[in-house]
């Protein structure tokens, strides 16, 4: 089989829709007879609700019903169930469908309004009068643990959910032995979500009630089926959810939320279709965010400037509930040690509860946050060493000899963390080298004249391909055309252009031949999400292996009807040949043969179909890697920053479609870069938040983004049929520390230290002048 | 009149959209946006914050991009609108603008795209020789959230390549 497709840059086949307007997301779908919800949500940041009078609304012209918990009943009271359990959480919270008795955050879902329109759905919503009790809000992360400090909910003892603890080695030891030792205190902040599409909901009940189609904007449409089907009491078989074209996702959409159950149990409620679709003003404060980190750490190195060990703790902020259990805190404790081979680590993390929106894994995760600490520290090593940033992680970086490496931290399944293959030392060598050795010279000359460029340096590691499974079916039909199943929906990554790509290969077909469905529950048995860079790995291989599966159906049937070894038989244009004869037999006629005729057996040993299903069990963990270097200027004056130049060496292993990896870092940094400098959501101290439009909550725009240049390194991961390792977060785990290890050095005639982000302008303005 | 009743009001409204006239009688508090989506079909267009910063719902208006949330579909009397829709010609040859975004890799979502590609069709086609600085500042009102903006850029500086007849 000769590659052809896999490691092309294959123009996308979702494209011809999405450009010329064809697409169909959730608030384009046509639905005859649909009502309109609007959602009437707490304008408090802690109350209890005294009553909800909804008579004023329910007579509004064009209103069809005001919904509250009460009105559906003992599962819209419940809480939802965590998406992943966390047994180490005492009191553990999650908000019901519709808010009971309190609110926690502002945003909380209360009550829903269902009209002709939604125009009308919001006016009404203005109506329905909700009695509330305000409490003392807690949102003051650094002293939520204080004596005296308001409880974020009247069920907690302690606004402390719960203390992850992780680490390995002497670190008592590591610290008294090492040469130097060095204290950072830091925080950071990452911000919501914010895909141009918001979330929505759309439910159309059966009008036997026994069943009831979904569909919703969402990366998990598994997760919404498993829950819905639990929490109304039926089949899965019955609970058919799609995710239709999905405008961005980013880790927020991954959540099963208030309204993925409210709606479709208002749906059945009423017997009518229901549409809910998020507005941004809805999107600023009900769709789950990342909010801030406060650490205190310390790095142990020795005279060289190799980083021995670490140790540290961190206040996490985990917003009024935990919906997806602790698996955001996790992710920034098993990011440790990053790229860095440490003799000790110890880290613990307290996860905090406080009276603001939900938080939930963003691109990157936890791990962003991670790296931005470790990065510091290694930069803090160079600063006092006097050493080169780059040459610190050169000799504190795994080496490419000790691969696989045992980190000494844990998997979740208790076994060794163990990082697969790469170079990280000729990932970071080849960054250096692609931004050139003239900076020095250049920011000296700059100096000169009064400018400030700085250079930015960080390093990650990333653990993509996350258990437990993806799967897929590919079947050929008798047209010759082939249909591929899987659960793997997207969001924008360009999913069936990727599986279209590895199963082409084996076929011998093109990928335009292949249709891919993805994210209809009802196509596919089953599957998990599209989160954490996990669907190349994932999805990918399971395709692979279909495909494999596929091949060797076609060639064994095709060696009984051509009477020909099959070691002489090829899949060239749609066809089994006999190489190097004409005699061939078309992939339709061999579909068609085995979807068998009436009275006539199939061939002995072959079972129905050209087709086969296969699973990837993700049991092992891939590990992606990189080094970004960036180059700023700092106007001294204004506190502007610019980005003058981002070059980016990574190592996702075996690249499928360049093209389509090379967009993942370049929409990932920029991601990045905008937690650095740009995105900031701000509550007042009632926990009212400040900044819910894109006047105030600022995005990255084109005028501000400089290009990526890319340089591909690729490590196959030995833990996959294909080689491949995610690539869907790792441009934006570096990228916030690597802009602010370039504002730093750029700003180090001034002294300036950076321990956070993001820097506005008027920090840095005031930094320069203290400094 | 109080501010519900004025939630009532209608007015008739002609416009040219895609080439095709339509009359219609529209709530005068409607927006332009909603319109096109929810009158006339057109979904085409997307709602990204409905308060004028994201850019996708642009349209453009008497050869103008403009911003379909922040217009009522009342304004839009007489206009003549073209949307995503109407770019490509009858036969489904693709505006080079849609052509460019397919071959450099211009979109991951698509959520943003109508509103760049139509942004990026009216100022190319009033300017096919603008430069990269020129671009960027053409779309600084359209957010993308998947892309980083750069293979959106070399898909205008394609488009506009073709547009000025080159090559
Ligand atoms: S929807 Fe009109 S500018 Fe965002
Ligand atoms: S392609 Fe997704 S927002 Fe631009």
């Amino acid at each position: 089989m000769g590659a052809r497709y896999f490691g092309a840059a294959v123009k996308r086949l979702e494209d011809p829709k999405l450009i010329t307007g064809r697409g169909q997301y959730l608030d384009d779908i046509a639905m005859p007879g649909v009502l309109h919800v609007a959602v009437v949500r707490s304008p408090h940041a802690h109350a209890l609700i005294n009553a909800i009078d909804a008579s004023m609304a329910r007579e509004h012209a064009g209103v069809v019903a005001v919904l509250t918990a009460d009105d559906l009943g003992d599962m819209a009271r419940k809480p939802m169930p965590m998406m992943a359990p966390a047994p180490m959480v005492k009191t553990p919270l999650t908000q019901s469908p519709l808010a009971h008795g309190s609110v926690h955050y502002v945003g909380e879902a209360v009550a829903l309004v269902v009209a002709e329109s939604r125009a009308v759905a919001e006016d009404a919503a203005a109506m329905v009068m909700v009695d509330y009790d305000p409490q003392p809000a807690m949102v003051d992360l650094a002293h939520a643990l204080k004596d005296g400090a308001a409880l974020a909910n009247k069920a907690l003892q302690s606004n402390l959910a719960g203390t992850l603890k992780g680490g390995f080695g002497d670190v008592a030891g590591v610290f008294a032995k090492a040469a130097h030792v060095f204290k950072e205190t830091l925080s950071l902040h990452r911000g919501g979500c914010h895909a141009m599409e918001c979330r929505g909901v759309m439910a159309r009940p059966d009008p036997s009630g026994n069943r009831i189609d979904i569909w919703s904007s969402t990366q998990s449409p598994y997760m919404v089926r498993r829950a819905l089907a639990l929490c109304l009491g039926m089949d899965e078989a019955s609970v058919r959810v799609t995710a239709p074209d999905v405008g961005g996702g980013f880790g927020p959409k991954a959540v099963v939320y208030a309204e993925d159950y409210a709606i479709p149990m208002a749906a059945r409620h009423l017997g009518r279709p229901l549409k809910w679709v998020e507005d941004r003003g809805e999107h600023f404060v009900a769709t789950t965010q990342q909010r801030d980190q406060l650490w205190e750490l310390e790095v142990a190195a020795d005279a060289q400037g190799r980083m021995l060990g670490v140790r540290g703790h961190c206040l996490h902020d985990n917003g009024a509930y935990l919906p997806y259990g602790v698996v955001l805190p996790v992710t920034s404790m098993s990011s440790f040690p990053g790229p860095y081979a440490l003799e000790a680590l110890e880290i613990s993390l307290d996860v905090i509860y406080t009276n603001m929106v939900p938080n939930t894994p963003v691109r990157g995760a936890g791990r962003p946050n991670t790296c931005f600490v470790l990065e510091r520290l290694a930069d803090r090593v160079a600063r006092e060493l006097n050493l080169p940033r780059e040459e610190v992680r050169r000799r504190s970086f795994v080496q490419s000899n000790q691969f696989p490496y045992e980190t000494g931290m844990k998997a979740r399944d208790g076994s060794p963390v163990s990082y697969d293959s790469g170079d990280y030392v000729q990932c970071l060598d080849l960054a250096v080298a692609k931004f050139g050795s003239d900076f020095k010279a250049r920011q000296d000359k700059a100096r000169a004249e009064g400018r400030y460029i700085g250079m930015g340096i960080a390093s990650y590691v990333e653990d993509t391909g996350l258990a437990p499974y993806e799967g897929a079916t590919i079947r050929v039909q008798p047209n010759g055309k082939v249909l591929l199943l899987t659960g793997a929906a997207a969001q924008g990554q360009g999913h069936k252009t990727v599986f279209a790509q590895i199963a082409a290969d084996q076929l011998g077909i093109t990928p335009q031949d292949i249709t891919v469905e993805a994210g209809d529950t009802s196509l596919f048995p089953l599957g998990i999400g599209t989160i954490a860079s996990r669907v190349a790995v994932t999805g990918g291989s399971s395709v692979h292996m279909a495909a494999v599966e596929t091949r060797a159906k076609a060639i064994k049937v095709a060696s009984q009807v051509l009477e020909a070894q099959e070691a002489d038989l090829v899949l060239e244009g749609g066809f089994v040949k006999v190489s190097g004869t004409d005699r061939q037999v078309s992939l339709g006629q061999l579909a068609l043969m085995l979807h068998g005729n009436f009275g006539q057996p199939l061939p002995a040993g072959i079972a129905p179909g050209l087709s086969a299903t296969a699973f990837y069990e993700a049991r092992q963990t891939t590990f992606a890697n990189g080094t970004n270097l960036c180059e700023v200027e700092v106007d001294i004056e204004t506190g502007a920053v610019k980005i003058l130049r981002y070059v980016v060496a990574h190592d996702c292993g075996t690249l499928i479609n360049p093209m389509l990896v090379d967009g993942q870092i370049r929409g990932g940094v920029v991601h990045g870069i905008g937690n650095a400098l740009f995105e900031r959501m701000i509550y007042d101290e009632n926990g009212q938040p400040q900044t819910t439009n894109y006047g105030e909550y600022l995005l990255p725009l084109a005028t501000e983004m400089p290009r990526i240049e890319i340089v591909h390194m690729e490590s196959p991961s030995p833990r996959n049929p294909i080689g491949v390792k995610g690539a869907g977060e790792g441009g934006t785990i570096p990228a916030a520390a690597c802009v602010i290890s370039a504002i730093e050095d750029a700003l180090s005639p001034f002294n300036v230290h950076l321990a956070s982000h993001p820097v506005s302008p008027q920090d840095l303005v005031q930094l320069v002048d203290q400094g | 009149m109080s501010e519900l009743d004025h939630a009532q009001t209608t007015r008739h409204i002609r416009v040219t959209v895609n080439g095709v006239q339509y009359e219609r009688d529209v709530l005068t508090r409607t927006h332009l946006g909603d319109f096109l989506r929810q009158d006339l079909g057109l979904t085409g267009t997307h709602l990204g914050c409905e308060h004028g910063v994201c850019g996708a719902c642009t349209i453009i208006l008497d050869g103008q991009p403009i911003r379909s949330c922040l217009m009522l579909a009342v304004q839009a009397d007489g206009a003549v609108i073209r949307t995503i829709e109407g770019l490509a010609q009858a036969d489904g040859t693709l505006h080079p603008v849609q052509e460019a975004f397919w071959d450099k890799h211009g979109l991951q979502c698509g959520f943003c795209t109508p509103g760049m590609v139509t942004t990026l069709a009216a100022v190319l086609e009033a300017d096919p020789t603008m430069d990269e600085v020129a671009i960027r500042e053409a779309i600084s009102g359209n957010i993308c959230r998947c892309t980083g903006y750069e293979t959106i850029v070399d898909a205008a500086l394609q488009a506009a390549s073709r547009m000025r007849g080159d090559h």
